[in-house]
């Protein structure tokens, strides 16, 4: 009996947490597939009707603009908060006095929902509000700063909350690469007679690559999921000019009553997570195996 | 003995409920501001005045979205309110899948066909079935001005739309927002209807905007509506995107701007600020559009019930919402007109009035014509579609061919 135990409780333990997973997460998967060939408009209707969902989409100007905005917001939200995590750190990592207490200070954004960043962030680039009225009260009456209200623009006033967001999360990440990098190789390289930035560009960054990719890989997801940030900036306006995706399938599956067309534009949402998670998934597993 | 207090009070309460309740509705709705809010607890007091109980199922938030959501999530695992605030031709979809309960019987005992006016009760029926009731009917196309802000500009509040050009470009070179707005996309849609019908006229909209018909629709009258909406452009002021209503109406309000195109909501906007209807604010048709009406009827389906009882109380409630007394309390508080017709209108101030008589009036020149931009006209996904091109058509600067080319894609993608 309890060999039985013993062998089998793993088994038994992890069963309900697989049942979840299973239904709710693959089963709605696939739930949500389904729905995507169907003719459903207000709720699930099974008459299907092919690929005419997907067509549909395809030719909706508003979700072309929804895709460029997620090509344009994921690479420059990446890139920049690589970027500027990345610095922070090696700042950071220099011995600074006071380290502890800067370095919350670049966390803390990551505490605080999107919802709030968003809301905040909408009042200071708002032209009759913020950062234009300030400058203006200060005398400088030329300054113009109207991202927000400018259909052309209003998608960087996103990709500046959300790398104001994140940056501080990447930071920890490549502070905790960095305070893992052998003290000797640093030495090593000092005696060689490298300069810091040789030493940085040569040799610790290379041991950063684990860290990179777990960062792009947090970050990608972040940007293909990004919903409430958008909603509380913008609310994807003027116009649709900053919606995403995700802002997309909300509305017409759920207010415009066009689930089919909704359910379509979340397979294809689904399809952009799976070509980063795979590549990532197949590195890692076969990594391990070798 | 405090405890014996209680026990007492308890008992007092007990003894108080009447024993020989019919039934409770559950009804889902998202009027919780202000004056809505205080028109349904007026509805939900005259309910247990007849013995119905009433169970709040209030969902605030987005004009009914979250609300909406709620209820198909409701309606889905088979367990729907009993009532729901339901409007237009959001009716004949519930209806089509089969969600909603007949009310003929109250409504041909208290003779609704005519009560109400045909263009209303035809959108409350469903199968030639009454399936909801009616609680008011806003108009949509008002132009809310300033009196104040015009006669420092040396303008006259305009008629058409071509006058309103003019004046509006004075407003501006005098230092005043000409046109107050909000750029939220149902904002942008109020705003395009009332230039559809001012420029196109109630036929062409009826045609173009609630059929459908795509003849209308590649008609030179579009292009002609793009242009007048696209000019408006330059009578806004640059913060207004995302701006909601409310605060492009204290714009006015406080005479920072001149005029608002907005729904006879707004005047509860003024009566709060204390304003007065005539001296510090006006109310008059949008540009083109006097002798047109563009309604959005607020109104409450039934939803089928297995419980004779509950049937029973929606019966009440059916009756009570027709009811004289409730539309009069409801449609003060709300800055709307009743449903019903021909009531007593002494309580009612000008704007309500000029309301009637247009709704009156427009019901028989064929103006009466349903909102697009507040459901009342087109299905979701179409309506949807309008709103699209309308509001990232006044946010860019695409050409008045443009607008018109992508609305008639995307509304024939939509139907």
């Amino acid at each position: 009996m309890f060999k039985y135990l013993a062998t089998h409780l793993p088994k038994v333990v992890l069963a309900p947490t697989a049942i979840v997973m299973l239904v709710c997460m693959y089963g709605f998967i696939g739930w949500t597939a389904g729905l995507s060939f169907t003719k459903s408009r207000m709720l699930p209707q099974w008459e299907f009707v092919g690929l005419t969902q997907y067509e549909k989409l395809f030719s909706n100007p508003r979700w072309m603009v929804a895709l460029d905005n997620l090509l344009i917001f994921t690479l420059l939200f990446i890139f920049i908060s690589l970027v500027l995590g990345l610095l922070l750190a090696i700042f950071l990592d220099r011995k600074v006095r006071g380290e502890g207490v800067i370095r919350t200070i670049y966390l803390y954004p990551m505490a605080i929902s999107f919802v709030v960043t968003g809301t905040a962030w909408k009042w200071i680039l708002n032209p009759g509000l913020g950062l234009e009225k300030l400058a203006h009260d200060l005398g400088f009456s030329n300054f113009e700063f109207r991202w927000l209200v400018d259909q052309d623009m209003a998608i960087y006033t996103i990709v500046i909350a959300a790398v104001w967001q994140s940056s501080g999360f990447v930071m920890a990440m490549f502070l905790a690469g960095l305070r893992g990098v052998d003290d000797n190789l640093v030495k090593a390289a000092q005696v060689d007679g490298a300069s810091v930035i040789q030493t940085y560009w040569h040799i610790i960054l290379p041991l950063m690559k684990p860290v990179f990719f777990g960062a792009v890989v947090v970050l990608a997801h972040i940007a293909i999921k990004s919903f409430d940030l958008v909603q509380a900036l913008t609310g994807g306006g003027p116009g649709y000019a900053s919606d995403l995706p995700a802002n997309f399938m909300y509305t017409f599956a759920f207010s415009r009553a066009q689930m089919g067309l909704g359910a379509a534009s979340a397979m294809v949402m689904l399809g952009g997570v799976l070509a980063i998670l795979v590549p990532y998934l197949y590195s890692e597993l076969r990594s391990k195996k070798s | 003995m405090k405890f014996k207090l209680h026990a007492l009070a308890a008992a007092t309460t007990l003894a108080m409920t009447p024993v020989s309740q019919a039934a409770d509705v559950e009804v889902l709705h998202w009027w919780t501001s202000g004056g809505e809010a205080a028109s349904v607890q007026f509805l939900k007091q005259q309910l247990e005045g007849k013995n119905v109980g009433w169970t709040d199922f209030a969902v605030a938030g987005g004009g009914g979205e979250s609300a909406m959501t709620v209820l198909k999530s409701r309606a889905i695992s088979g367990n729907p309110p009993t009532a729901a605030q339901i409007k237009g031709p959001s009716i004949q979809e519930w209806g089509e899948l089969g969600f909603l309960a007949s009310i003929d019987d109250v409504a041909n005992a208290a003779d609704w066909d005519n009560l109400l006016p045909s263009v209303v009760s035809d959108v409350m029926k469903y199968n030639g079935e009454y399936v909801a009731a009616p609680v008011n009917v806003h108009r949509v196309n008002w132009l809310w001005a300033n009196p104040a802000v015009f006669q420092k500009a040396g303008a006259t509040i305009p008629t058409t739309w071509d006058d309103f050009m003019l004046q509006a470009q004075k407003l501006k070179d005098a230092g005043f927002v000409a046109l107050a707005h909000g750029g939220q996309a149902w904002q942008d849609a109020t705003v395009f209807e009332a230039v559809v019908l001012g420029v196109g006229g109630a036929d062409y909209y009826q045609k173009a905007f609630v059929e459908g018909d795509m003849a209308a629709l590649n008609s030179d009258t579009t292009v002609e509506v793009f242009e007048t909406f696209g000019k408006l452009r330059q009578y806004i002021d640059a913060n207004s995107p995302g701006r909601d209503w409310n605060v492009a109406t204290s714009m006015v309000i406080n005479g920072e701007a001149g005029m608002q195109i907005m729904g006879d909501w707004a005047k509860g906007e003024f009566k709060v600020a204390g304003k007065n209807v005539g001296t510090d604010y006006v109310c008059v048709a949008a540009p083109g559009t006097s002798g047109s009406f563009t309604f959005n009827v607020d109104s409450f389906a039934f939803f089928t019930q297995s419980d004779d009882a509950k049937s029973a109380a929606q019966g009440v409630m059916a009756d009570a919402i027709l009811s004289t007394e409730f539309q009069e309390v409801f449609n003060l508080n709300k800055g709307s007109i009743p449903a019903r017709l021909s009531m007593d209108r002494a309580e009612f101030d000008s704007c309500a009035h000029d309301s009637m008589d247009a709704f009156i009036a427009s019901s028989q020149t064929g103006g009466l014509v349903p909102s697009f931009a507040h459901g009342m006209a087109v299905s979701e996904a179409v309506a949807g579609a309008i709103y699209d091109t309308a509001t990232n058509f006044f946010n860019s600067s695409d050409s008045a061919e443009q607008g018109a080319k992508q609305l008639v894609a995307a509304i024939a993608a939509a139907q």
